[in-house]
C-alpha cells in the first residue's frame, strides 16, 4: 500500500496554528480509512503547543529544530521535510493551504517526485484511491481529479475540514536538531499588521464595499467586526478607491475564504467578489438595492441603508450579548 | 542578464464557466480569454528591472496556438521576445513546470518573473515547481522586490502581515498585486510589438500525473431571504444568527 501519511504541522510564534489540527485530523481520517500509518513532522525553534497534536489522532511528531529556524525558510524547511518524508517512506503527504503550505508544498513535492493536488475541499476514496475535490476558477466550478503518481503531495484548504473537539491524548515528540540548515532562501523579519486578524483565517468576516461611500465610514464595519469578534474585509472597489488595503480585498483577485459567517455591507456581489466568498457557511448581506446580486447568494439579507442598519445592527449585538 | 516572464493566458474573470459535455473542461461557447492579471503585474516588473539595470527581457507560454494573444500582450507592453511552447489539451502544473524550466535553461535566463498564481486552475505552484526543477532560489506572492549585485530582498504577503525574505540570483520571483501597477500597451507598443519576434516549438511537458476525473458546477445556493427593508427587521436578523447560525 501507499506507504505513510505524513503532515507537516506549520509553526508561527511558537504555536502550531488551527490549519495544522485540522490537517492532522483529515490525515488520521485518511489513515484509519487505507489501513496504513500517520505522522507528523514540524520545522522550527521553541513550539509550544506541540503535543496537542496527540488530541487529534495523530501520536508520533518530529520536530526539526534549530533556533535560526524560528521563521520560514522554503530552501530549509523543504529540503527537511522532503528528507525525511523519504526516510519515513511517506506516500502522501499533507500540507495546509496557507501561505507558507502553498509555498513549501510545491518545492517539496519535487524534491520527493511527486504529483501535486493543491487546495483540496473534499476527499472520497476509490478502493484505496484518494479522489480529490478542489474548486477551479475561483468557485465557479469544481475539480475532481486523481493523483497517479507513487507519492503524493496534497494541501487542504484551511476551515473545510473540521479538526473536532480534542482528546486528552498527548503526542509523542522526537526532537532532532539540525546543525546548519540550508538557509539560501530566508525571512529575516516579520512585519506584523498591527495586532488584526486576517480574513484568511477568520471564522466570521465583516467585509465593506462601494456603497460606504467614504473613506472615513468604515469605522462602522471595525465596529460591527469588534462586536462580532470577526476579521475585516473590503470588496477591489474600496481596495482601489485607496480605502482599505489590498490585504483585506476578497474575491478572484484577492483572498478566498470560507468562513462560518460572512456579512457583506454595501457591496454588489460582481462574479470576481462571489468567486471569494460564496463557500462561506452563512452569508448576510446588507445593500439598498434589493435587485444586487449579492442576495443571491445571501442567507439572510436586509435590504436597506447601511447607514441605518449597520448601527443599529451593533447595538442589537451588544444588547443580545450582554 | 537575461529576464523572463512566464504568462498564461486564462479566461477572463468576468466569463460565466459551464461544463463541456466531456465533463472534463470547461464549455469555450462566449469565453473570451486575456492575459493572466498577475501575469501583468510580472511583465511590468520584468520591464522595471530591465529599465533599471539593462539585459533582455522574453515572455514564455506554455499552451496552443492560441496563447500567443497573451505573448502578443507582454511585447506590446515592452518585453521583447517571446517564446511559444506548443501543448494542446489538459496539462498538469509539474507538465507546465517542466516545459518552462527546459526552456529557461536553454534561454540561460537569471531572473524569472510569475504571477502568484493562474486564475483558472488557481494552483498557484507553477513558479515554485519550476525554480526547484532548476535548482533556483525562489520567493513567492511577492509585493516588494529590490535587486542589489546579486542579491535579492523581497516583501512577501502573508496572514496578517509581510515576511522580508532574502535570497540570491538565480531566482525566480512571483508576482502579487501591490508590487506594482502594470502600465497599459501604448499604441506605439503595439505596432513595435508586430516586429517582434515569437518563437515556437513543443513543450517538453513528459507525462501528466494529475488526472481530471471530471469537472462539475458547485452546488447552488438556495437564495436566501430578505428579511425586510429597514432597522425593524435587524433583532430577528440577530436572532436567526444566534440560533441557526450560531455565531453569536
Ligand atoms: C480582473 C478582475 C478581477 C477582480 N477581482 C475582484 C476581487 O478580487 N474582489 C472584488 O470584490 N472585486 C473584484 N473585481 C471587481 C468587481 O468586478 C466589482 O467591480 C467590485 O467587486 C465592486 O465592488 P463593490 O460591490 O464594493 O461596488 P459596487 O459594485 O459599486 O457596489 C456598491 C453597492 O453598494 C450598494 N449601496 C450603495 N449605497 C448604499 C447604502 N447606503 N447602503 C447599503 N448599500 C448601498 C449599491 O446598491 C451597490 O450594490 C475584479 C474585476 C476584474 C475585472
Ligand atoms: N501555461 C503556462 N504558461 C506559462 N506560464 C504559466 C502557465 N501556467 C502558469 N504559468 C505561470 O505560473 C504562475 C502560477 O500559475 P499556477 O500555478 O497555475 O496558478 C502564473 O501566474 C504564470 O506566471
Amino acid at each position: 500500500m501507499a506507504g505513510k501519511i505524513l503532515v507537516f504541522l506549520e509553526q508561527r510564534n511558537g504555536e502550531i496554528k488551527k490549519a495544522s489540527f485540522e490537517a492532522v485530523k483529515a490525515a488520521s481520517a485518511i489513515a484509519d480509512k487505507l489501513s496504513i500509518e500517520a505522522e507528523a513532522v514540524t520545522v522550527g525553534s521553541e513550539i509550544s503547543n506541540l503535543e496537542n497534536v496527540g488530541g487529534y489522532g495523530i501520536k508520533k511528531v518530529t520536530h526539526f529544530k534549530n533556533s535560526e529556524l524560528a521563521n520560514y525558510s522554503n530552501s530549509a524547511y523543504s529540503k527537511l521535510v522532503a528528507d525525511f518524508a523519504k526516510e519515513i517512506g511517506a506516500g502522501i503527504i499533507l500540507f495546509s493551504n496557507t501561505s507558507l503550505g502553498k509555498d513549501l508544498a510545491p518545492f517539496t513535492a519535487v524534491k520527493t517526485d511527486a504529483g501535486i493536488a493543491m487546495d483540496i475541499t473534499v476527499i472520497d476514496y476509490d478502493g484505496n484511491d484518494l479522489i480529490l475535490t478542489r474548486p477551479i476558477f475561483a468557485g465557479k466550478a469544481l475539480l475532481e481529479l486523481k493523483v497517479n503518481s507513487p507519492v503524493k503531495v496534497i494541501t487542504l484548504r484551511p476551515n473545510v475540514f473540521s479538526s473536532g473537539e480534542p482528546s486528552n491524548d498527548k503526542a509523542e515528540i522526537e526532537v532532532k536538531d539540525v546543525s546548519s540548515p540550508d538557509l539560501q532562501t530566508k525571512v529575516v523579519e516579520l512585519k506584523k499588521s498591527k495586532g488584526k486578524l486576517d480574513v484568511a483565517e477568520a471564522d466570521i468576516i465583516v467585509s465593506g464595499g462601494r456603497g460606504l461611500k467614504a473613506p472615513e465610514n468604515f469605522h462602522l464595519i471595525k465596529d460591527l467586526a469588534e462586536v462580532l469578534g470577526a476579521a475585516q474585509g473590503a470588496s477591489r472597489a474600496a481596495v482601489d478607491a485607496g480605502w482599505r488595503p489590498h490585504s483585506e480585498q476578497v474575491g478572484q483577485t484577492g483572498k478566498t475564504v470560507s468562513p462560518t459567517l460572512y456579512v457583506a455591507v454595501g457591496i454588489s456581489g460582481a462574479i470576481q467578489h462571489l468567486a471569494g466568498m460564496r463557500s462561506s457557511k452563512y452569508i448576510v448581506a446588507i445593500n439598498k438595492d434589493k435587485d444586487a446580486p449579492i442576495f443571491q447568494v445571501a442567507d439572510y439579507g436586509i435590504a436597506g441603508d447601511a447607514f441605518e442598519i449597520v448601527p443599529a445592527l451593533i447595538e442589537e449585538i451588544k444588547r443580545v450579548k450582554s | 542578464m537575461k529576464i523572463a516572464v512566464c504568462v498564461s493566458h486564462v479566461p477572463d474573470t468576468a466569463a460565466k464557466i459551464n461544463i463541456a459535455s466531456d465533463g472534463k473542461s470547461i464549455d469555450q461557447n462566449g469565453v473570451t480569454y486575456v492575459v493572466n492579471p498577475y501575469d501583468e503585474i510580472a511583465i511590468e516588473e520584468a520591464l522595471k528591472t530591465k529599465e533599471a539595470f539593462e539585459g533582455e527581457t522574453v515572455a514564455i507560454s506554455v499552451g496552443p496556438e492560441s496563447n500567443k494573444d497573451s505573448i502578443k500582450k507582454a511585447l506590446a507592453m515592452g518585453i521583447d521576445s517571446g517564446v511559444l511552447l506548443k501543448h494542446e489539451g489538459f496539462i498538469d502544473s509539474l507538465g507546465v513546470a517542466r516545459a518552462l524550466a527546459d526552456e529557461i535553461k536553454t534561454l540561460d535566463a537569471k531572473l524569472v518573473f510569475f504571477g502568484k498564481q493562474s486564475v483558472d486552475y488557481d494552483n498557484s505552484i507553477v513558479g515554485q515547481l519550476t525554480s526547484e526543477l532548476i535548482g533556483y532560489n525562489c520567493v513567492s506572492v511577492v509585493v516588494d522586490f529590490k535587486l542589489d549585485g546579486e542579491k535579492i530582498i523581497c516583501e512577501r504577503e502573508i496572514e496578517g502581515g509581510r515576511e522580508i525574505v532574502e535570497t540570491t540570483l538565480p531566482a525566480v520571483i512571483t508576482a502579487q498585486k501591490g508590487l506594482n501597477e502594470p502600465r497599459y500597451a501604448s499604441l506605439k507598443g503595439i505596432m513595435a510589438a508586430k516586429k517582434k519576434t515569437i518563437e515556437e516549438k513543443d513543450a517538453a511537458a513528459g507525462e501528466n500525473v494529475v488526472e481530471v476525473i471530471k469537472m462539475k458546477k458547485p452546488p447552488v445556493k438556495q437564495p436566501g431571504r430578505i428579511l425586510g427593508e429597514d432597522a425593524t427587521v435587524v433583532p430577528e436578523l440577530v436572532k436567526l444568527l444566534k440560533e441557526e447560525a450560531k455565531v453569536i
